[in-house]
């Protein structure tokens, strides 16, 4: 196996795990602000990946495309904040669960509804479409290699909101302690408004953007959802570095394991049951990982000790 | 009598009567309906030893209803393709034979729901819930790579496995097996709940810490209603199986999960008729809303977005009251 | 000298920089009730939870009728024989009364495997649960939901758990706070008797209890035993009155 091959299995792990990450760092945010478990998140991505494939239908534009894929998840997340989820800040997680898996029904059927069975298609914009050249001589192509990019660029931006600016301290002030950033004259509703529609912006821009490199359908938001937990898990709830460390660690895990694992069995069994045992195990690596996480530190690798 | 008392005869006594009237109407489809009713109440049954007394909110279930289903799914296909199981170093035969299958289910849910419980439950809260619903996703995608017996497509069995005494091809008969064992997980459930474990793990929801000032360890509590609440989810999905001859990956996916869950709390959680009234509720609005609209998942999810911020109590509270009764 | 139950042996406790509890000994003997008193934030809480197991000592050990239970966890703490007390209520509060007294007879009668037999209509364990609800006097509220209990009568029902599990020495944190002057008099003339069934390690607020029933006191202020003493050195001992009154030594 050629060191080409490897680098190409990292970069893809890569952006994949940027993408986990845009997702995750919502998911996150959300319940470190709010102390919501937010199931509907998954249809925040499907409702931004929709809305791009669909204004890219009627325009031909990507870039027009991004903002209405930021824009409907954005609305969608306001929305149901404002309409329920505001009602479950104080509720239990059972309460939270229930309703927000409710909202996944409504929001898959109703999608289903409008926009019929049939996956969408988004096309990769002719400017980033095909290979680039990376040194080394490793053919990438050149989408795939945004994506990072622009993941990684979300990643700073979120940094810097969070730790630069008002609406930053604001948050953070949130998470440890409601009564104060209240007393202090901070309209607390706004804010967790505010909040929730951020985080549904990046659910609704991660499905945008891989909806390019994947199909575009109902029910495609909740497998990426769950992945979004698994990272969670492992990188400690709450917080935003461990987001992104989890979800860089199960974007390569999810990816490598997948490519390599059958190739290692291979020198000590037939290829058939090789490769199909290989891709068994592959299947569940990152559970596997979450796992010896859970057994290591139950609170995630950057999670408050319990 | 309490209301709850009589709302829980009425339940009971209509499981009894509308299949005695489908079969004297000839309506085969309506006792297929209760069957899955009453198969999925005794998930829910399960279901609701860990999240109602001992308020573990697992959205995982699904891993041990899968498990019973290919518990019933792998031992048949073996069955009737007369190929072993295993060949070394035993020779393990499949079977046609339920009390056996359901000994395998058994043991099997047990297992996985020991592994699982003891890595969840190293943790409490959002944290248990999201791992829950990853052990499921991981046994989901373990189902749909495990090419052996059917990947994606699951498998088919020709004939509905036996039960000695009965006739299970008659859909009658085999409701009555389903009925009555619901009717056993019940019973059970019911005692277990006025049991010293039950007093037990309700205690172990409420305040942990009192539970471990009079020596007892809250986890190891949670630990074994889970393994029971799985035991029973991972029975009822090997009834399941033999219901549609059928396996897929989909019985362990998190959409099933979530189902499950929706069972014990549109019929409430906690009551110990609450799985039965919500599994009765969910297949009659599957059946009649699914004749009107294909699109009836919209409908269940206000219905269930209205239980869960207007009527805490389920169908059960409000028929019978809210308060969970206590004597 | 009297027989020593239960021992902490120079336990330390760190939060950070914080120094919770340094190098604390104090011992609790056969039939006496040992006060632990000291301000706010002297470590009052961190030294209990260490006593019962929910906290971990950084050094020292915690000895229970002279073996070491410092690796125990709480419920085998309270199974070797460690009563305790919460400062606030911990009850299932949906639960009755008698199934929260009940809870208490079942820890000590071993472990809860039981899946059939219905708790209350197991004699022994609702004989011993009536008994205790008997003698904090609760036995007219047995069939009570928890919830619908006064606050005193939660405080009463934290010590009728307690009795339940029959322990050789009890915790108790502040089972005074919150009781009005009739409520404290009541319980301080339990305490007082309850002390030759097992002795009390008791943290608590109310001075007058205190003096009225502590055979010796333990004054603790910034994680540090400044003094140990009967009630007359403690009312005397500068070192107090410093911690205490301001005064200079």
């Amino acid at each position: 196996m050629s060191t080409i091959l490897i680098l190409e299995q990292v970069l893809n792990g890569l952006q994949f795990g940027v993408m986990l990450f845009l997702m995750a760092a919502g998911l996150t945010l959300i319940f470190g602000v709010m102390g919501l478990i937010n199931l509907a998140h998954g249809s925040l991505y499907m409702v931004g990946a929709f809305a791009a494939a669909a204004v890219a239908g009627l325009t031909g534009s990507f870039v027009l495309a991004l903002i209405a894929a930021l824009a409907a998840a954005a609305l969608a997340g306001a929305v149901i904040e404002i309409a329920v989820i505001r009602r479950l800040y104080n509720s239990d997680h059972l309460d939270q669960v229930l309703a927000t898996f409710a909202l996944i029904l409504i929001f898959s059927e109703g999608t289903r509804w409008v926009f019929g069975s049939f996956p969408l298609f988004l096309d990769i914009p002719a400017a980033l479409s095909g290979p680039v050249t990376l040194p080394g001589g490793i053919q990438y192509p050149l989408y795939r290699l945004t994506l990072i990019g622009a993941g990684l660029l979300v990643a700073l931006g979120l940094w810097l909101l969070i730790e630069r600016t008002r609406i930053g301290i604001q948050i953070r002030a949130g998470e440890n302690d409601r009564e104060m950033i209240a007393a202090l004259g901070v309209d607390i509703s706004k804010l967790y408004t505010l909040v929730f529609a951020l985080g549904a912006a990046l659910a609704g821009l991660a499905g945008a953007l891989v909806g390019a490199i994947q199909s575009v359908q109902v029910g495609m938001g909740e497998p990426v959802l769950i992945l979004a937990f698994v990272v969670i898990v492992i990188g400690g709830i709450g917080s935003i570095k461990g987001a992104f460390v989890g979800a860089l660690l199960v974007g390569l895990t999810d990816t490598l394991v997948g490519i390599f694992l059958p190739e290692v069995l291979k020198l000590f069994m037939d290829a058939a049951p090789a490769t199909s045992a290989g891709s068994s195990i592959a299947s569940m690596s990152i559970y596997i990982l979450m796992s010896l996480v859970l057994i290591w530190r139950p609170s995630g690798l950057f999670g408050a000790r319990s | 009598m309490t209301r709850e008392t009589l709302f829980n005869a009425a339940l009971l006594l209509g499981l009894i009567a509308v299949p005695a009237w489908a079969v004297l109407a000839d309506e085969p489809f309506t006792i297929t309906l209760a069957t899955r009713a009453v198969i999925l109440a005794l998930a829910a049954a399960g279901l609701n030893i860990a999240l109602g007394i001992g308020g573990l909110v697992s959205l995982g279930h699904a891993v041990f209803f899968g498990i019973g289903g290919y518990a019933m799914g792998i031992l048949a296909h073996h069955a009737q393709s007369y190929t072993n199981l295993m060949d070394w170093p035993f020779v393990i035969p499949g079977t046609k034979f339920m009390p056996v299958i359901w000994l395998v289910a058994i043991v099997t849910s047990a297992l996985a729901a020991l592994v699982i419980g003891i890595l969840s439950l190293r943790t409490t809260g959002a944290y248990f819930i999201m791992i829950t619903l990853a052990f499921g996703q991981m046994f989901f995608y373990f189902a749909i790579s495990w090419s052996a017996y059917g990947g994606e497509d699951g498998m088919s069995i020709y004939v509905r496995n036996s039960f000695p005494g009965l006739n299970t091809l008659v859909p009658i008969q085999f409701y009555g097996l389903c009925l009555a064992m619901l009717v056993l997980v019940l019973i059970f459930s019911a005692r277990l709940r006025r049991a010293p474990f039950g007093l037990a793990l309700n205690a172990a929801r409420q305040v942990p810490a009192r539970l471990e000032a009079v020596g007892m360890d809250p986890t190891r509590l949670k630990l074994v209603a889970f393994v029971i609440s799985g035991v029973i989810t991972g029975l009822a999905g090997a009834l399941f199986a033999d219901l549609n001859r059928f396996v897929s990956p989909s019985m362990f996916s998190w959409q099933f999960s979530g189902e499950i869950m929706i069972l014990v709390i549109l019929g409430g959680v906690g009551r110990l008729f609450g799985p039965v009234a919500g599994a009765v509720t969910f297949v009659a609005l599957e059946h009649f809303l699914g004749g009107i609209t294909e699109f009836w998942h919209i409908i269940l999810g206000l219905l269930l977005l209205a239980v869960v911020l207007f009527a805490r109590g389920g169908i059960t509270g409000l028929i019978a009251g809210k308060e969970v009764r206590h004597d | 000298m009297t027989e020593t139950i239960l021992a902490t042996k120079g336990i330390t406790k760190n939060f950070g920089a914080l120094r919770a509890s340094h190098d604390i000994s104090i011992d609790l003997r056969a039939g006496e009730i040992h006060a632990i008193i000291g301000p706010n934030g002297a470590g009052k809480s961190t030294l209990i939870g260490q006593i019962c197991g929910s906290l971990t000592p950084d050094a020292g050990r915690v000895e229970l009728l002279g073996r070491d239970v410092t690796d125990l966890s709480t419920d085998q703490r309270a199974r070797a024989g460690l009563g305790r007390t919460f400062q606030i209520s911990a009850l299932a509060m949906e639960d009755t009364v008698l199934e929260n007294a009940t809870l208490g007879a079942l820890g000590a009668s071993g472990p809860p495997w039981r899946f059939w037999a219905s708790a209350l209509g197991d004699k022994s364990l609702r004989d011993k649960a009536e008994a205790a609800l008997e003698r904090v006097g609760l036995a007219e509220a047995r069939a009570k939901r928890c919830s619908d209990l006064s606050h005193g009568q939660r405080r009463q029902l934290e010590v009728a758990v307690a009795l339940t599990l029959n322990p050789k020495a009890f915790v108790m944190d502040e089972p005074m706070a919150g009781l009005g002057a009739a409520g404290s008099k009541e319980l301080t003339t339990f305490l007082d008797t309850l002390r030759h069934e097992a002795p009390i390690l008791l943290v608590e607020h109310d001075m007058d209890a205190v003096f009225a029933l502590a055979d010796r006191i333990s004054v603790l202020v910034y994680g540090e035993v400044i003094a140990t003493g009967t009630v007359d050195e403690i009312r005397n001992d500068p070192r107090v009155r410093e911690a205490y009154l301001g005064e200079s030594a």
